[in-house]
């Protein structure tokens, strides 16, 4: 047997290997420093991530390469992902540094656990196996309970990471499900194999179909789609604040990949079915979320219901990518163009949301209450127009990221025929702008009830600045990103 | 020719709005001469546009073309007509009297009320010369952004009420244009420029569809009964510089959307659907004439005066003759400049008894006879008075109407009627007779700066109604061209 055994190449896998052996060391000098000098553990943490970064541009040749017997898959669009997935993490590290430290949460754990779960992101991103996806998503989604309950004495964040894993657990149990049905049906659990199997179309359609539904059921729990969207609200309310950044950003983007991967590369001869699928949800999502975010006084909690809402939106670009069972190229790339867009502009967005939380938030005091921001323009009139940027932008207003990446998605719904969906999705952005012009209102309209002097480092300053005219500018000059997104699709289709 | 004009025009306020930002409110005295410089630079990089214009053609001018967005062939593609190159000068002039306007009476965030106006100018600017569809709608879009913030933070009591009113209800028509604008591009085969889209040809359900969709947009921003209820709420709360840019030049948003898009992109629903429109603007004209009358809040009667005067623009554009869009458009500038001075007036007499009831005053022209004179030749104006601006354009108008249709022209000239009612019934009672209270005894005139300001408009007002030639002619051609496309069906 052993004499069989070929080493696989494992130039494709080097920056999850690396990212691999650096966590081991974080661990060690957790271990020896931690009591003392807890920003070494921190500092590797971004070392690593840069490391990576660095490993995934050097390799990054753009050509298709299949490693580990066809598990594992490195194209331009998982280096375009990664990257991206680095960029939000080392976002989100430098974010929470001293909300961490003030609440004395910054143990090694937190950053090992980080990096497993970027690790976990990173496998489902370069998947292309059903197995290593499910292996992607179970490290990620550990890490991810580990992180909301980090904060061990706060009932609520623990009841939220119960929460988190047993109906995460529910979702990948349904996921596995789907898997093996549709491996019954195909006799391969290789994205491509599965994909060859449903083009030759000799598969038992109705337990292909049975295990669609599964398969996208915990694809839309990994999502937040409605009906599988319950434990958003209270995940995000739950979890210390920097961690629900986690969870709101780079996720998504895995998620993304997930949804691309198991549905469009795999599934693709069944797109009619998820299609339908896709569509009931996205709408669902895209009111249920705009609706109750109106309602909510927490921020945390308006920002997981808006996640709901955008989900939707990018789904709504996901499912456009066929037209009435018939393929076309120029369709498909500018449809799962416009969800990676969105996505990665949701990424951005959501950053700068939580990041505006964190400011505010100081040592024994979180503000994420709605009332918080009042006034916000008479305390700090720069940070309330960063504020201001993101929140019109996620409203989808122009000249900002969002208003571009809705234009994006209503653009390829359009274009899939799906006009009266488009007029549906913008009547409840609509909707959408009311609860974040109402953030706008209490920051400008009224007098501050919090009065105290904003006391983050310069760090996070810097980054939210950066992060609101990076919104700004991306919207101003919006081609770049587009075009990497729609050609990191295309070489990888 | 040189080619950058346009841009300096959306730029110059945009660009120069960030140092006044930057400054901050402490130093009130050089905010206020930044801005003052900044409006004004907006205002002179803006006339070349008058003088360099070539009246003889309709063709697109000073055009500037850079693709801004390749992934959806997008284009920074900005250029002027006769019909949208006067807006331009109108709003850089209101910016700068707005400017001014606000010089002492916004003691509070002054940078920030400024920086937004000018802004918000930039913006404007961009709207009335962006021809592309998306760039358009961003111009349009993002415009509301400085006017909510600006009725929200310097607003009356019920500001934050009608701030969010006022964005969600132009929200709610310009996501539906988005979706037109959109189908417009995939029909087209990939093109958002909206020349091309003059010349497309598209069937008669498409056309019914996007018009109404460009319908519900504009008719919100113009705007037509009966969806003109956020003007007055938007008015009212506003400071009087907000007010002043939304009577002045955001109305004639709705309107320029009408000529630019409705008219010449289908032309068929356009001729289809407009007895429906004609029939809104004269609801608008009377019935909301009516309303005006019975009003005891000064804002709130110009506000509903200016939906009234707002509907003999959209009644010109429907009648489809060249007098009356020539009536419409002219219209649309006096109205600016009318309105804007109403506004004016209303601001200085508010900004000293704190107050806009017609009720709380009294003889003001008794310890403000200055103002009173003023005050009383823009409300001739805004009835209609010959040799004022507003005269010529409802003149106009209600020629091409009577050539249309007797009474559609007879319907619309008893706003001659009802105009005078309302202006000169609340300038009887709020600048004629006695001094009515001890508030009103101890007002004092107007002074240099606001003297300035309403005497500019005031000249502006009476040029235009003596000699309203100069206005004319730049429109003439393309008028004329529009007129050809509206004929020609695209089906």
């Amino acid at each position: 047997m052993l004499n069989n055994f070929v080493m696989p190449d494992l130039y494709p896998a080097a920056p999850e290997m690396f990212l691999l052996l650096m966590s081991f060391l974080v661990l060690f000098v957790d271990l020896v420093f931690g009591a003392t000098h807890r920003w070494m553990a921190a500092m590797l943490t971004v070392i690593t991530l840069l490391g990576c970064a660095a490993i995934t541009l050097v390799t990054s040749d753009g050509q298709t390469t299949l490693t580990f017997s066809n598990m594992f898959v490195d194209d331009l669009l998982s280096d375009f992902l990664k990257l991206m997935t680095y960029l939000a993490v080392i976002m989100m590290l430098v974010y929470s540094r001293q909300y961490m430290a003030d609440r004395g949460l910054d143990k090694g754990e937190f950053y090992v656990l980080v990096l497993y779960a970027t690790l976990g992101m990173m496998v489902m991103i370069s998947a292309a196996n059903f197995l290593t996806m499910y292996l992607g998503l179970e490290l990620m989604s550990l890490s991810l309970y580990g992180l909301v309950a980090i904060d061990r004495d706060s009932p609520r964040a623990t009841e939220a990471a119960m929460k988190y894993f047993v109906l995460g657990a529910l979702a990948s149990g349904l996921l596995l499900y789907g898997m093996s049905m549709i491996y019954g049906a195909t006799g391969s659990l290789e994205i491509g194999g599965v994909a060859q199997a449903l083009y030759h179309g000799q598969s038992e359609k109705s337990v292909l179909v049975f295990g669609l539904v599964f398969l996208v059921s915990g694809v839309a729990f990994k999502l937040g789609l409605v009906p599988f969207h319950m434990w958003i609200p209270d995940v995000y309310h739950g979890a210390p604040t920097a961690v629900t950044m986690f969870i709101g950003s780079a996720p998504k983007l895995a998620a993304f990949a997930m949804a691309l991967r198991l549905l469009v590369y795999a599934l693709f001869g069944l797109a009619v079915d998820w299609q339908k699928m896709l569509l009931i949800m996205a709408l669902l999502s895209i009111g249920l979320g705009n609706l109750a975010a109106i309602a909510q006084t927490n921020i945390k909690r308006m920002l997981a219901y808006s996640a709901i809402s955008h989900m939707g939106y990018m789904v709504l670009g996901l499912m456009s990518g066929v037209v009435g069972g018939q393929v076309d190229a120029f369709t498909a790339v500018n449809a799962y163009s416009s969800a990676l867009y969105y996505t990665v502009a949701y990424v951005l967005m959501s950053l700068g949301a939580f990041g505006m939380v964190l400011l505010l938030s100081r040592a024994g005091y979180e503000a994420e209450n709605l009332e918080d921001f009042k006034g916000l323009n008479k305390r700090s009139p720069w940070f309330a127009a960063m504020m201001l940027i993101i929140m019109f932008s996620m409203a989808g207003i122009p000249f900002f990221i969002g208003f571009f990446a809705k234009f994006a998605v209503l653009l390829a719904a359009i274009k899939a025929g799906y006009t009266a969906v488009a007029v549906i999705a913008v009547m409840f952005s609509l909707v959408g702008a009311f609860y974040y012009l109402r953030v706008v209102k209490l920051m400008y309209f009224d007098t501050p009830v919090d009065s105290a002097p904003i006391t983050a480092g310069a760090d996070l300053r810097l980054l939210l600045s950066l992060n609101g005219l990076a919104v700004a500018a991306f919207g101003l000059f919006p081609d770049l990103v587009m075009m990497v997104c729609t050609t990191a699709l295309m070489r990888s289709l | 020719m040189n080619s950058q004009l346009l841009s300096l025009a959306v730029w110059v306020p945009i660009l120069g709005a960030v140092p006044v930002f930057w400054i901050g409110s402490e130093r009130r005295t050089l905010v206020r001469w930044l801005s003052l410089v900044v409006a004004v630079a907006g205002f002179l990089v803006t006339i070349p546009l008058y003088t360099g214009f070539d009246t003889s053609t309709a063709g697109m001018q000073f055009v500037e073309q850079t693709p801004w967005i390749t992934r959806f062939n997008v284009q920074y593609l900005l250029g002027v007509d006769g019909i949208s190159m006067p807006f331009i000068l109108l709003n850089s002039l209101i910016t700068v009297l707005v400017v001014l306007a606000g010089w002492e009476v916004i003691e509070d965030k002054q940078a920030q009320y400024m920086g937004a106006f000018l802004v918000m100018s930039g913006l404007m600017n961009g709207i009335f010369c962006a021809l592309d569809g998306v760039l358009f709608y961003v111009f349009f879009e993002a415009s509301l952004i400085p006017m909510y913030i600006i009725i929200g933070a310097w607003g009356g009591p019920n500001r934050v009420y009608a701030a969010i009113k006022f964005f969600l209800y132009t929200l709610l028509g310009s996501l539906l244009m988005l979706v037109a604008l959109i189908w417009l591009f995939l029909e087209s085969g990939g093109s958002f420029n909206i020349l091309d889209w003059h010349q497309m040809r598209i069937g008669m359900g498409p056309q019914i569809l996007i018009f109404i969709a460009f319908l519900v947009s504009f008719a919100v921003k113009v705007p037509m009964w009966p969806v003109h209820t956020w003007l007055p709420d938007a008015h009212v709360e506003a400071p009087t510089g907000g007010s002043v840019v939304l009577a002045a030049i955001a109305l004639k948003l709705g309107a320029y959307g009408f000529v630019r898009f409705s008219l010449p992109i289908v032309p068929d629903a356009s001729h289809h659907l407009a007895p429906l429109i004609v029939a809104l603007s004269l609801i608008a004209v009377i019935y909301i004439g009516f309303v005006a009358l019975v009003q005891t809040d000064m804002k709130k009667l110009i506000a509903y005066s200016s939906i009234s005067h707002m509907g003999f623009v959209t009644l010109g554009f429907f009648i489809f003759n060249q007098i009356g869009i020539e009536g419409a458009l002219v219209q649309m500038i006096s109205h600016g400049f009318v309105s804007a001075a109403m506004f004016l007036c209303v601001g200085v007499m508010y900004d000293r008894m704190h107050s806009r009831m017609i009720a709380d005053y009294g003889g003001v022209v008794n310890t403000m006879p200055k103002f009173a004179a003023l005050f009383v030749f823009f409300a001739m104006a805004n009835s209609g008075l010959p040799a004022t601006s507003g005269f010529v354009g409802e003149f106009m108008v209600i020629l091409g109407a009577i050539k249309f249709n007797f009474w559609v022209g007879f319907a619309a000239a008893t706003t001659l009627i009802l105009g005078a009612a309302y202006t000169l019934w609340m300038i009887k009672r709020v600048v004629f007779g006695e001094v009515a209270n001890d508030h009103v005894a101890e007002l004092k005139d107007i002074g240099g700066r606001e003297f300035l300001v309403l005497g500019l408009l005031a000249v502006c007002v009476l040029a235009m109604g003596v000699y309203p030639f100069p206005f004319t002619e730049v429109m003439h051609a393309s008028v004329d061209n529009l007129l050809k496309h509206v004929a020609a069906s695209k089906l």
